[in-house]
């Protein structure tokens, strides 16, 4: 009988790995294919990079040349969020205490490292305008800050209410797209800056953003985590 | 061979691991797991593209593409992560399948 | 060709295809975890040799730290003694364990 589910199971399997072989051979190919002298759209990057605001030319595609993109990303991220917070069960993100103690080795570590990645956040977020960094970066490092302080058994602070999270949480996003629509009012296309603003405001809209993604990271991971107390047999009375 | 080239094959080898794990293996942990090692495999092909440029700096272009893909990478992950959860805490199934030996 | 550089490329690229073979070929499902993990850790790497310091570092924060955090923390979810809801329901006579 075993034999029987096991044999096709098996043949299955067989023909899958094939399949993905071949796919790895066209896969191998094309990669081999591309082009090695062809430098794509670097030089145009480096040639307009004076226009852009800013010297990093990561911060200047992801912020000036591409910001429609990072704008819709940051949606994609805001609207990731939402379907999280959706699916959880009422109130856990009120209640948000994963560990039952603060182990006193975690809890040292967690002091002595998490002050550092608040330092390193923003350091990356000041060098980002010349030097790879930004707020990309800064907010991952915010997010994998705040995931540790919560692994390690602290409880939120009084002020950080749900309805502060969810203000942090959408300002990044809604700070970009103001930015983004008022140079419509002035004749100029979405995301156009003024030259001699453009500076300033895509230090605005980085720092926004660093918050934003940091808080939405740490959010993700509290509330799809399991709490620490049983919220199951709570569901049992249903 | 050069480094690049290396890359570009490891990257095209890994998505089809991931691949593997996507559609062969039946448990939903190991499909989220699938998709992020392929979604490692296409950041290691954009980041090895950036490289082809002369010169210490590489293409900024894929730089940006893959710094957004791994932060929007992880919010698909946490939501798909939400709704495991969710699909085991109603019906007890860790899989999609349609006959569950334990039915 | 063949500098000790190329051969730190090849090493990597090694590490990171049978992690991910591993992965996958792996019955326990929290030791598949814990190898994503080092998988993303390899990959962090892999962004340093390929110039990309600031991808490094994020990838090392979230592919690794947050995304391997989620992970664990589910696999742990899917594992706990916490009986669905469902089986609640169904199992009436007490032979789940709620509290």
């Amino acid at each position: 009988m075993p034999n029987n589910i096991e044999r096709p199971r098996r043949a299955q399997h067989i023909v899958a790995v094939g399949l993905l072989v071949a796919v790895f051979v066209l896969l191998a190919r094309a990669v081999l294919y591309i082009p090695m002298h062809d430098t794509g759209v670097a030089s145009s990057i480096q040639d307009n990079l004076q226009i852009s605001g800013v010297l990093n030319p990561v911060t200047a595609v992801l912020l000036n040349f591409r910001g429609y993109d990072t704008l819709l990303e940051i949606a994609v991220l805001v609207l990731a969020i939402i379907g999280v917070l959706s699916l959880q069960r009422e109130g856990m993100l009120a209640s948000g205490r994963l560990a039952p103690f603060a182990d006193p080795a975690l809890s040292l570590l967690t002091r002595i490292l998490v002050p550092m990645m608040i330092l390193i956040a923003g350091y990356l977020l000041w060098a980002g305008e010349k030097a790879p960094g930004g707020a990309f970066q800064a907010g991952s490092i915010l997010g994998a800050a705040g995931v540790l302080v919560t692994l390690s058994g602290h409880v939120r602070p009084g002020w950080l209410s749900p309805a502060i999270v969810k203000i942090i949480i959408a300002v990044g996003f809604v700070v970009f797209l103001v930015a983004a629509i008022i140079p419509m009012f002035f004749d100029k296309n979405l995301l156009e800056y003024p030259l001699h603003l453009a500076k300033p405001l895509i230090i605005l809209i980085e720092t926004w953003l660093t918050f934003s993604i940091g808080m939405i990271l740490v959010t993700m991971f509290i509330s799809s985590a399991a709490p620490i107390t049983d919220d199951y047999v709570r569901g049992d009375a249903t | 061979m050069t480094q690049i080239e290396i890359y570009l094959l490891a990257g095209a080898a890994m998505f089809c691991i991931g691949l593997y794990g996507l559609v062969v293996r039946p448990h939903l942990l190991h499909k989220v797991m699938g998709l992020n090692v392929m979604a490692v495999a296409v950041f290691l092909v954009l980041v090895s593209v950036a490289r082809r440029v002369p010169g210490p700096t590489p293409d900024a272009l894929p730089h940006a593409m893959v710094l957004t893909g791994i932060v929007v990478s992880v919010a698909a992950t946490a939501y798909s992560l939400a709704l495991i959860k969710r699909i085991y805490t109603e019906t007890g199934a860790v899989t999609l399948q349609e006959t569950d030996d334990d039915a | 060709m063949n500098s000790p550089v190329l051969w730190l490329d090849i090493l990597v690229v090694v590490i990171l295809i049978l992690l991910s073979i591993r992965i996958f070929s792996e019955a326990s499902l929290f030791k598949s975890v814990v190898l994503f993990i080092a998988l993303g850790l390899f990959v962090s790497f892999a962004w340093v040799k390929l110039a990309a310091p600031d991808i490094a570092l994020t990838e090392a924060a979230l592919g690794a730290g947050v995304t391997g955090a989620l992970l664990l923390d589910t696999v742990g979810h899917l594992r706990s003694r916490n009986v669905p809801y469902s089986k609640h329901r169904h199992a009436e006579d007490g032979t789940s364990s709620n509290a």
